[in-house]
Protein backbone atom coordinates (compact mmCIF):
# COMPACT_ATOMS: atom_id res chain seq x y z
CA UNK A 1 0.00 0.00 0.00
CA UNK A 2 1.28 3.35 -0.61
CA UNK A 3 1.77 6.36 1.87
CA UNK A 4 -1.90 8.24 0.40
CA UNK A 5 -3.77 5.02 0.18
CA UNK A 6 -2.38 3.96 4.04
CA UNK A 7 -3.34 7.88 5.15
CA UNK A 8 -6.34 7.47 3.58
CA UNK A 9 -7.39 4.02 5.21
CA UNK A 10 -6.39 5.43 8.83
CA UNK A 11 -8.44 8.41 8.21
CA UNK A 12 -11.38 6.73 7.23
CA UNK A 13 -11.18 4.66 10.40
CA UNK A 14 -10.97 7.90 12.11
CA UNK A 15 -13.87 9.69 10.77
CA UNK A 16 -17.21 8.03 10.51
CA UNK A 17 -20.12 10.18 9.46
CA UNK A 18 -23.39 8.28 10.25
CA UNK A 19 -26.99 8.44 9.27
CA UNK A 20 -29.42 7.38 11.12
CA UNK A 21 -32.76 5.92 9.47
CA UNK A 22 -35.73 4.74 11.22
CA UNK A 23 -36.97 1.19 9.47
CA UNK A 24 -40.32 1.01 11.65
CA UNK A 25 -38.33 0.90 14.98
CA UNK A 26 -40.68 1.34 18.38
CA UNK A 27 -37.86 4.28 19.07
CA UNK A 28 -36.20 2.61 21.46
CA UNK A 29 -32.70 1.72 19.17
CA UNK A 30 -32.96 5.26 18.32
CA UNK A 31 -32.93 6.87 21.79
CA UNK A 32 -29.83 4.69 22.19
CA UNK A 33 -28.10 5.83 18.83
CA UNK A 34 -28.56 9.44 20.38
CA UNK A 35 -27.59 8.42 23.79
CA UNK A 36 -24.33 7.28 22.27
CA UNK A 37 -23.55 10.47 21.62
CA UNK A 38 -24.44 12.12 24.86
CA UNK A 39 -21.98 13.41 27.32
CA UNK A 40 -21.85 9.94 29.17
CA UNK A 41 -20.60 8.00 26.06
CA UNK A 42 -19.40 10.98 23.66
CA UNK A 43 -18.99 9.25 20.20
CA UNK A 44 -17.48 12.17 18.99
CA UNK A 45 -14.25 10.84 20.64
CA UNK A 46 -14.03 8.49 17.48
CA UNK A 47 -14.63 11.40 15.00
CA UNK A 48 -18.30 10.46 14.80
CA UNK A 49 -20.92 13.12 13.62
CA UNK A 50 -24.30 12.14 12.88
CA UNK A 51 -24.75 14.17 9.70
CA UNK A 52 -28.46 15.57 8.11
CA UNK A 53 -28.01 14.16 4.66
CA UNK A 54 -27.02 11.26 3.37
CA UNK A 55 -24.99 12.50 0.73
CA UNK A 56 -22.21 13.19 3.76
CA UNK A 57 -22.66 10.10 5.71
CA UNK A 58 -20.84 6.78 5.19
CA UNK A 59 -22.08 4.93 7.81
CA UNK A 60 -25.56 3.85 7.24
CA UNK A 61 -27.48 3.33 10.96
CA UNK A 62 -30.90 1.09 10.20
CA UNK A 63 -33.16 0.86 13.30
CA UNK A 64 -36.81 -1.41 13.72
CA UNK A 65 -38.00 -4.31 11.73
CA UNK A 66 -38.31 -3.22 8.04
CA UNK A 67 -41.79 -2.46 7.02
CA UNK A 68 -43.14 -2.92 4.04
CA UNK A 69 -43.74 0.96 3.72
CA UNK A 70 -39.90 2.04 4.77
CA UNK A 71 -38.28 -0.85 2.13
CA UNK A 72 -38.07 1.66 -0.73
CA UNK A 73 -36.92 4.49 1.08
CA UNK A 74 -34.47 2.13 2.66
CA UNK A 75 -33.31 1.02 -0.62
CA UNK A 76 -33.26 4.70 -1.90
CA UNK A 77 -31.42 6.56 1.18
CA UNK A 78 -28.66 3.41 0.45
CA UNK A 79 -28.01 4.01 -2.74
CA UNK A 80 -27.77 8.21 -1.80
CA UNK A 81 -25.09 6.96 -0.15
CA UNK A 82 -21.72 7.74 -1.52
CA UNK A 83 -18.94 4.93 -1.24
CA UNK A 84 -17.05 3.89 0.58
CA UNK A 85 -20.20 3.18 2.75
CA UNK A 86 -20.90 0.63 5.38
CA UNK A 87 -24.30 -0.42 6.69
CA UNK A 88 -25.04 -1.46 10.65
CA UNK A 89 -28.05 -2.68 11.46
CA UNK A 90 -29.09 -1.69 15.42
CA UNK A 91 -30.69 -3.93 17.58
CA UNK A 92 -32.26 -6.97 17.03
CA UNK A 93 -35.13 -6.18 14.61
CA UNK A 94 -33.39 -5.45 11.67
CA UNK A 95 -31.13 -8.68 12.19
CA UNK A 96 -34.41 -11.06 13.25
CA UNK A 97 -37.48 -8.61 12.89
CA UNK A 98 -37.29 -9.76 16.74
CA UNK A 99 -40.79 -10.20 18.22
CA UNK A 100 -42.91 -8.91 15.14
CA UNK A 101 -41.77 -11.97 13.31
CA UNK A 102 -44.28 -13.43 10.81
CA UNK A 103 -46.21 -10.39 11.17
CA UNK A 104 -47.63 -9.34 7.56
CA UNK A 105 -46.72 -5.70 7.62
CA UNK A 106 -42.98 -6.74 7.56
CA UNK A 107 -40.86 -7.11 4.70
CA UNK A 108 -37.47 -7.87 6.92
CA UNK A 109 -34.75 -8.69 8.00
CA UNK A 110 -33.12 -5.79 6.65
CA UNK A 111 -30.38 -8.50 4.79
CA UNK A 112 -32.87 -9.42 2.05
CA UNK A 113 -32.34 -5.79 0.67
CA UNK A 114 -28.98 -4.20 1.50
CA UNK A 115 -25.93 -5.68 2.50
CA UNK A 116 -25.00 -5.37 6.09
CA UNK A 117 -21.77 -5.33 7.74
CA UNK A 118 -22.66 -5.38 11.41
CA UNK A 119 -25.25 -5.94 13.49
CA UNK A 120 -25.41 -4.79 16.72
CA UNK A 121 -27.89 -7.02 18.53
CA UNK A 122 -30.23 -6.22 21.78
CA UNK A 123 -33.36 -4.84 22.40
CA UNK A 124 -32.42 -2.33 22.73
CA UNK A 125 -28.51 -2.47 22.38
CA UNK A 126 -26.60 -0.20 24.83
CA UNK A 127 -24.64 2.67 23.97
CA UNK A 128 -21.65 1.24 24.59
CA UNK A 129 -22.62 -1.62 21.99
CA UNK A 130 -23.66 0.82 19.31
CA UNK A 131 -20.36 2.58 19.72
CA UNK A 132 -18.36 -0.31 19.25
CA UNK A 133 -20.04 -1.43 16.39
CA UNK A 134 -19.67 1.55 14.69
CA UNK A 135 -15.76 1.77 15.10
CA UNK A 136 -15.90 -1.81 13.84
CA UNK A 137 -18.20 -0.89 10.93
CA UNK A 138 -15.49 2.12 10.12
CA UNK A 139 -12.74 -0.71 10.22
CA UNK A 140 -14.60 -2.50 7.93
CA UNK A 141 -15.27 -0.05 5.47
CA UNK A 142 -11.59 1.62 5.54
CA UNK A 143 -10.12 -2.07 4.68
CA UNK A 144 -12.86 -2.60 1.96
CA UNK A 145 -11.92 0.46 0.39
CA UNK A 146 -8.01 0.27 0.48
CA UNK A 147 -8.23 -3.98 -0.22
CA UNK A 148 -11.86 -3.59 -2.78
CA UNK A 149 -12.97 -6.39 -1.14
CA UNK A 150 -16.50 -7.45 -1.88
CA UNK A 151 -19.32 -6.46 0.74
CA UNK A 152 -19.86 -8.98 3.44
CA UNK A 153 -21.66 -8.89 6.65
CA UNK A 154 -19.76 -9.75 10.31
CA UNK A 155 -22.19 -10.28 13.31
CA UNK A 156 -20.74 -8.44 16.33
CA UNK A 157 -19.16 -10.59 19.17
CA UNK A 158 -20.87 -9.65 21.94
CA UNK A 159 -24.84 -8.48 22.71
CA UNK A 160 -24.79 -5.42 24.10
CA UNK A 161 -28.23 -5.38 25.81
CA UNK A 162 -27.42 -8.40 28.29
CA UNK A 163 -24.28 -7.35 29.77
CA UNK A 164 -25.77 -5.24 32.14
CA UNK A 165 -23.15 -2.55 32.41
CA UNK A 166 -20.46 -4.20 34.42
CA UNK A 167 -18.79 -6.94 31.39
CA UNK A 168 -17.16 -3.64 30.17
CA UNK A 169 -17.91 -3.56 26.80
CA UNK A 170 -15.70 -0.36 26.37
CA UNK A 171 -12.76 -2.30 27.23
CA UNK A 172 -12.78 -5.31 25.01
CA UNK A 173 -12.91 -3.28 21.75
CA UNK A 174 -9.17 -0.93 21.41
CA UNK A 175 -11.29 1.65 19.46
CA UNK A 176 -13.91 2.02 22.25
CA UNK A 177 -13.77 5.87 23.62
CA UNK A 178 -10.98 6.28 26.25
CA UNK A 179 -13.01 7.35 29.66
CA UNK A 180 -16.81 6.20 29.18
CA UNK A 181 -18.29 6.97 32.71
CA UNK A 182 -19.65 4.85 34.33
CA UNK B 1 3.50 46.13 -2.96
CA UNK B 2 4.95 43.75 -5.76
CA UNK B 3 4.30 40.90 -7.10
CA UNK B 4 6.86 38.73 -4.92
CA UNK B 5 5.43 39.96 -1.60
CA UNK B 6 1.68 39.58 -3.13
CA UNK B 7 2.50 36.03 -3.51
CA UNK B 8 4.11 34.97 -0.28
CA UNK B 9 1.66 36.36 1.63
CA UNK B 10 -1.10 34.95 -0.64
CA UNK B 11 0.63 31.41 -0.33
CA UNK B 12 2.33 32.22 2.55
CA UNK B 13 1.60 33.72 5.69
CA UNK B 14 -0.78 34.75 6.35
CA UNK B 15 -1.92 33.07 3.26
CA UNK B 16 -2.36 29.34 2.24
CA UNK B 17 0.07 28.11 4.07
CA UNK B 18 -0.81 29.38 7.51
CA UNK B 19 -4.57 29.42 7.01
CA UNK B 20 -5.17 25.97 6.08
CA UNK B 21 -3.69 24.48 9.31
CA UNK B 22 -5.25 27.36 11.33
CA UNK B 23 -8.49 26.97 9.45
CA UNK B 24 -8.47 23.09 10.96
CA UNK B 25 -7.22 24.24 14.08
CA UNK B 26 -9.80 26.68 14.07
CA UNK B 27 -13.00 23.99 13.38
CA UNK B 28 -11.31 21.95 15.99
CA UNK B 29 -11.12 24.98 18.43
CA UNK B 30 -14.80 25.08 17.75
CA UNK B 31 -15.70 21.65 18.36
CA UNK B 32 -13.46 20.47 21.12
CA UNK B 33 -14.86 23.67 23.37
CA UNK B 34 -18.43 22.97 22.31
CA UNK B 35 -17.41 19.82 23.86
CA UNK B 36 -15.93 20.74 26.80
CA UNK B 37 -18.94 22.96 27.88
CA UNK B 38 -21.83 19.96 27.26
CA UNK B 39 -19.07 18.02 29.81
CA UNK B 40 -17.45 15.63 27.05
CA UNK B 41 -14.19 15.28 25.59
CA UNK B 42 -14.40 15.96 22.10
CA UNK B 43 -12.92 15.02 19.20
CA UNK B 44 -9.06 14.33 18.80
CA UNK B 45 -7.05 17.52 17.82
CA UNK B 46 -6.36 16.15 14.46
CA UNK B 47 -10.16 15.15 13.59
CA UNK B 48 -10.94 18.24 10.92
CA UNK B 49 -7.70 17.00 8.71
CA UNK B 50 -8.97 13.22 9.44
CA UNK B 51 -12.55 14.31 8.04
CA UNK B 52 -10.77 16.11 5.19
CA UNK B 53 -8.89 13.43 4.12
CA UNK B 54 -11.58 10.83 4.49
CA UNK B 55 -13.92 13.45 2.54
CA UNK B 56 -11.21 14.05 -0.47
CA UNK B 57 -11.46 10.04 -0.98
CA UNK B 58 -14.86 9.19 -1.14
CA UNK B 59 -17.22 9.18 -4.74
CA UNK B 60 -19.08 11.62 -6.06
CA UNK B 61 -22.56 11.35 -7.57
CA UNK B 62 -22.59 11.22 -10.96
CA UNK B 63 -24.11 14.74 -11.93
CA UNK B 64 -24.21 15.96 -16.10
CA UNK B 65 -24.47 19.42 -17.74
CA UNK B 66 -24.26 22.82 -16.33
CA UNK B 67 -25.83 21.89 -13.83
CA UNK B 68 -23.10 19.55 -12.81
CA UNK B 69 -20.17 21.65 -13.78
CA UNK B 70 -21.81 25.18 -11.66
CA UNK B 71 -21.89 22.73 -8.55
CA UNK B 72 -18.55 21.77 -9.01
CA UNK B 73 -17.52 25.22 -9.49
CA UNK B 74 -19.02 27.15 -6.54
CA UNK B 75 -17.13 25.15 -3.67
CA UNK B 76 -13.46 26.40 -5.51
CA UNK B 77 -14.73 29.87 -5.85
CA UNK B 78 -15.65 29.60 -2.24
CA UNK B 79 -12.46 28.25 -0.82
CA UNK B 80 -9.98 30.81 -3.37
CA UNK B 81 -11.84 33.99 -2.47
CA UNK B 82 -11.31 33.21 1.79
CA UNK B 83 -7.66 31.94 0.95
CA UNK B 84 -7.57 35.64 -0.75
CA UNK B 85 -9.31 37.12 2.07
CA UNK B 86 -6.68 36.00 4.39
CA UNK B 87 -3.88 36.90 2.36
CA UNK B 88 -5.05 40.50 2.07
CA UNK B 89 -5.32 40.84 6.12
CA UNK B 90 -2.31 43.05 7.12
CA UNK B 91 -0.50 40.85 9.77
CA UNK B 92 3.22 41.40 9.46
CA UNK B 93 4.26 45.44 9.86
CA UNK B 94 5.20 47.43 6.89
CA UNK B 95 3.76 43.95 4.69
CA UNK B 96 2.54 46.57 2.19
CA UNK B 97 -0.53 46.83 0.70
CA UNK B 98 -2.99 49.06 -1.22
CA UNK B 99 -5.45 51.80 -1.32
CA UNK B 100 -8.77 50.20 -1.04
CA UNK B 101 -7.82 47.13 -0.24
CA UNK B 102 -10.43 46.91 2.60
CA UNK B 103 -12.93 47.09 -0.34
CA UNK B 104 -11.44 44.16 -1.59
CA UNK B 105 -11.44 42.28 1.19
CA UNK B 106 -14.83 42.77 2.21
CA UNK B 107 -15.95 41.42 -1.19
CA UNK B 108 -13.86 38.16 -1.16
CA UNK B 109 -15.11 37.93 2.49
CA UNK B 110 -18.84 38.00 1.24
CA UNK B 111 -18.12 35.57 -2.11
CA UNK B 112 -18.25 32.38 -0.08
CA UNK B 113 -21.76 33.21 1.41
CA UNK B 114 -23.07 34.11 -2.11
CA UNK B 115 -21.06 30.65 -3.25
CA UNK B 116 -23.17 28.97 -0.42
CA UNK B 117 -26.52 30.80 -1.81
CA UNK B 118 -25.41 29.64 -5.20
CA UNK B 119 -24.64 26.08 -5.05
CA UNK B 120 -28.45 25.42 -2.58
CA UNK B 121 -30.18 26.79 -5.94
CA UNK B 122 -28.23 24.69 -8.30
CA UNK B 123 -28.45 21.61 -6.25
CA UNK B 124 -32.20 21.58 -6.97
CA UNK B 125 -33.08 20.21 -3.43
CA UNK B 126 -36.03 21.36 -1.62
CA UNK B 127 -33.68 21.31 1.45
CA UNK B 128 -31.49 23.16 -0.51
CA UNK B 129 -33.62 25.62 -1.98
CA UNK B 130 -34.99 26.55 1.73
CA UNK B 131 -31.37 26.93 3.04
CA UNK B 132 -30.26 29.25 0.07
CA UNK B 133 -33.53 31.59 1.00
CA UNK B 134 -32.68 31.71 4.74
CA UNK B 135 -28.88 32.66 3.91
CA UNK B 136 -30.27 34.97 1.69
CA UNK B 137 -32.54 36.41 3.97
CA UNK B 138 -29.22 36.55 6.48
CA UNK B 139 -26.60 37.82 4.68
CA UNK B 140 -29.05 41.02 4.32
CA UNK B 141 -29.69 41.55 7.59
CA UNK B 142 -26.52 41.01 9.29
CA UNK B 143 -23.96 42.47 6.06
CA UNK B 144 -26.18 46.17 6.60
CA UNK B 145 -24.75 46.41 10.28
CA UNK B 146 -21.12 44.84 9.19
CA UNK B 147 -20.53 46.89 6.37
CA UNK B 148 -21.71 50.09 8.32
CA UNK B 149 -19.13 49.42 11.13
CA UNK B 150 -16.32 48.84 9.22
CA UNK B 151 -17.09 52.04 6.79
CA UNK B 152 -17.72 53.68 9.73
CA UNK B 153 -14.42 53.08 11.30
CA UNK B 154 -12.68 53.43 7.38
CA UNK B 155 -14.26 57.15 6.96
CA UNK B 156 -13.34 58.56 10.13
CA UNK B 157 -9.80 57.85 9.02
CA UNK B 158 -10.36 58.75 5.66
CA UNK B 159 -8.61 55.65 3.75
CA UNK B 160 -9.69 52.40 2.76
CA UNK B 161 -6.17 51.13 3.05
CA UNK B 162 -6.02 48.13 5.67
CA UNK B 163 -2.44 48.81 6.90
CA UNK B 164 -3.93 52.17 7.94
CA UNK B 165 -6.57 50.77 10.04
CA UNK B 166 -4.42 48.56 11.62
CA UNK B 167 -2.21 50.89 13.03
CA UNK B 168 -4.96 53.24 14.51
CA UNK B 169 -4.70 54.01 18.24
CA UNK B 170 -7.70 53.02 20.25
CA UNK B 171 -10.70 55.08 19.76
CA UNK B 172 -14.40 55.17 21.59
CA UNK B 173 -15.77 54.87 17.52
CA UNK B 174 -13.12 52.10 16.73
CA UNK B 175 -14.17 49.83 19.83
CA UNK B 176 -18.15 50.46 18.85
CA UNK B 177 -17.51 49.27 15.27
CA UNK B 178 -15.54 46.34 16.62
CA UNK B 179 -18.55 45.42 18.95
CA UNK B 180 -21.12 45.88 16.09
CA UNK B 181 -18.57 43.38 13.81
CA UNK B 182 -18.21 40.65 16.44
CA UNK B 183 -22.25 40.52 16.58
CA UNK B 184 -22.35 39.78 13.32
CA UNK B 185 -19.96 37.31 13.59
CA UNK B 186 -21.61 34.46 14.04
CA UNK B 187 -24.36 35.27 11.59
CA UNK B 188 -21.21 35.13 8.60
CA UNK B 189 -19.92 32.09 10.47
CA UNK B 190 -23.10 30.19 10.42
CA UNK B 191 -22.79 29.75 14.14
CA UNK B 192 -25.27 28.65 17.03
CA UNK B 193 -27.87 31.17 17.73
CA UNK B 194 -28.18 32.02 13.60
CA UNK B 195 -27.03 28.69 12.14
CA UNK B 196 -30.26 29.06 9.97
CA UNK B 197 -28.68 28.14 6.68
CA UNK B 198 -27.46 24.70 7.69
CA UNK B 199 -29.92 23.72 10.56
CA UNK B 200 -29.05 20.02 10.50
CA UNK B 201 -32.30 18.83 12.36
CA UNK B 202 -34.73 20.85 10.16
CA UNK B 203 -33.52 21.50 6.77
CA UNK B 204 -30.66 18.31 6.32
CA UNK B 205 -27.78 20.92 6.58
CA UNK B 206 -29.20 23.33 3.78
CA UNK B 207 -27.53 24.07 0.28
CA UNK B 208 -24.86 21.74 1.27
CA UNK B 209 -27.35 18.91 1.41
CA UNK B 210 -26.31 16.90 -2.21
CA UNK B 211 -22.74 17.49 -1.89
CA UNK B 212 -20.78 14.56 -1.08
CA UNK B 213 -16.88 13.94 -1.38
CA UNK B 214 -14.33 16.16 -2.43
CA UNK B 215 -16.48 18.96 -2.97
CA UNK B 216 -17.80 18.93 0.55
CA UNK B 217 -14.49 18.79 2.10
CA UNK B 218 -13.93 22.08 -0.14
CA UNK B 219 -16.50 23.64 1.71
CA UNK B 220 -15.24 22.73 4.89
CA UNK B 221 -12.29 24.08 4.19
CA UNK B 222 -13.84 27.38 2.73
CA UNK B 223 -16.05 27.64 6.01
CA UNK B 224 -12.49 26.95 8.17
CA UNK B 225 -10.85 29.91 5.77
CA UNK B 226 -14.11 32.18 6.93
CA UNK B 227 -13.01 31.57 10.14
CA UNK B 228 -9.53 32.46 9.59
CA UNK B 229 -10.35 35.57 7.67
CA UNK B 230 -13.05 36.81 9.74
CA UNK B 231 -11.32 36.60 12.92
CA UNK B 232 -8.08 37.87 11.94
CA UNK B 233 -9.94 40.58 10.02
CA UNK B 234 -11.00 41.68 13.85
CA UNK B 235 -7.63 40.74 15.43
CA UNK B 236 -5.51 42.94 13.03
CA UNK B 237 -8.38 45.92 14.01
CA UNK B 238 -7.53 45.40 17.66
CA UNK B 239 -4.13 44.44 17.01
CA UNK B 240 -1.42 47.05 18.89
CA UNK B 241 1.18 48.22 16.27
CA UNK B 242 4.23 46.17 16.25
CA UNK B 243 7.37 46.84 14.81
CA UNK B 244 8.86 43.19 15.15
CA UNK B 245 7.56 40.88 12.66
CA UNK B 246 7.24 37.53 14.73
CA UNK B 247 5.57 39.23 17.44
CA UNK B 248 3.25 40.79 15.39
CA UNK B 249 2.33 36.84 13.91
CA UNK B 250 2.18 35.78 17.42
CA UNK B 251 0.04 38.55 18.69
CA UNK B 252 -2.62 38.18 15.80
CA UNK B 253 -2.73 34.27 16.63
CA UNK B 254 -3.66 34.36 19.58
CA UNK B 255 -6.07 37.18 18.97
CA UNK B 256 -7.55 35.38 16.36
CA UNK B 257 -7.46 32.31 18.94
CA UNK B 258 -9.79 34.57 21.78
CA UNK B 259 -12.13 35.28 18.69
CA UNK B 260 -12.48 31.92 17.94
CA UNK B 261 -12.89 30.90 21.66
CA UNK B 262 -15.63 33.45 22.32
CA UNK B 263 -17.52 32.65 19.34
CA UNK B 264 -17.80 28.79 20.56
CA UNK B 265 -19.03 29.82 24.02
CA UNK B 266 -21.79 32.15 22.42
CA UNK B 267 -22.26 28.49 20.07
CA UNK B 268 -22.64 26.29 22.97
CA UNK B 269 -24.23 28.41 25.06
CA UNK B 270 -27.49 29.42 22.94
CA UNK B 271 -30.11 27.63 20.49
CA UNK B 272 -30.87 28.25 17.07
CA UNK B 273 -33.19 31.38 16.88
CA UNK B 274 -35.91 31.35 13.94
CA UNK B 275 -35.81 33.38 10.83
CA UNK B 276 -38.04 35.95 11.84
CA UNK B 277 -36.01 35.95 15.05
CA UNK B 278 -32.94 36.39 14.03
CA UNK B 279 -33.73 39.31 10.71
CA UNK B 280 -35.50 41.24 13.61
CA UNK B 281 -32.51 40.79 15.91
CA UNK B 282 -30.12 42.55 13.34
CA UNK B 283 -32.48 45.17 11.91
CA UNK B 284 -33.87 46.27 15.22
CA UNK B 285 -31.07 45.75 18.14
CA UNK B 286 -27.97 46.04 16.30
CA UNK B 287 -28.70 48.64 13.58
CA UNK B 288 -28.32 50.98 16.47
CA UNK B 289 -24.41 50.51 16.93
CA UNK B 290 -23.82 50.35 13.29
CA UNK B 291 -25.52 53.51 12.78
CA UNK B 292 -24.40 55.23 16.02
CA UNK B 293 -21.08 54.14 14.40
CA UNK B 294 -21.49 55.89 11.00
CA UNK B 295 -22.94 59.08 12.38
CA UNK B 296 -19.97 59.39 15.10
CA UNK B 297 -18.23 59.15 12.06
CA UNK B 298 -19.45 61.78 9.86
CA UNK B 299 -19.89 64.01 12.91
CA UNK B 300 -15.39 63.40 13.81
CA UNK B 301 -14.80 64.17 9.86
CA UNK B 302 -17.19 67.81 9.57
CA UNK B 303 -15.54 68.54 13.09
CA UNK B 304 -12.37 67.85 11.66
Amino acid sequence: MNPWNKLMCYCRRRSPWLFHMNGGSCNGCDIELIASLTPRYDAEQLGVRLEGSPRHADILCITGPITHNAVNAIKTVYGQVCGPKAVVAIGSCPATTNVFIDSRTLAGPLNKHIPVDVFVPGCPPRPDAIIQGVAMAAGILAERAAKKLPIEPVVMPLSGSDCGGDCACAAKTESAPSEVQS
Amino acid sequence: MNLITALARLLIFPGVLFAVPAAWFFLWVERKSVALMQGRIGPPFMQPFYDFIKLLGKDTPPRSGIGGLLMKAWPLIAVSAAAGAVGLLPVLPSSGGFQGDLILLLALLELPSMCIIAAGFSSRSIFGEIGSAREAVLSVSYNIVFLLAIVSIAASQRTFSLEALARLPFSPLQILGIVAILVCLPAKLHLNPFSLPNAEQEIYSGPMVEYAGPELAMWELSHGLEWVAATGLVATLVAPHLTIWWLAALVFVALSFGVVLLLSVLAAATARLAIDTTVRFYWQCTLIFAVLAISSALFMRFRS
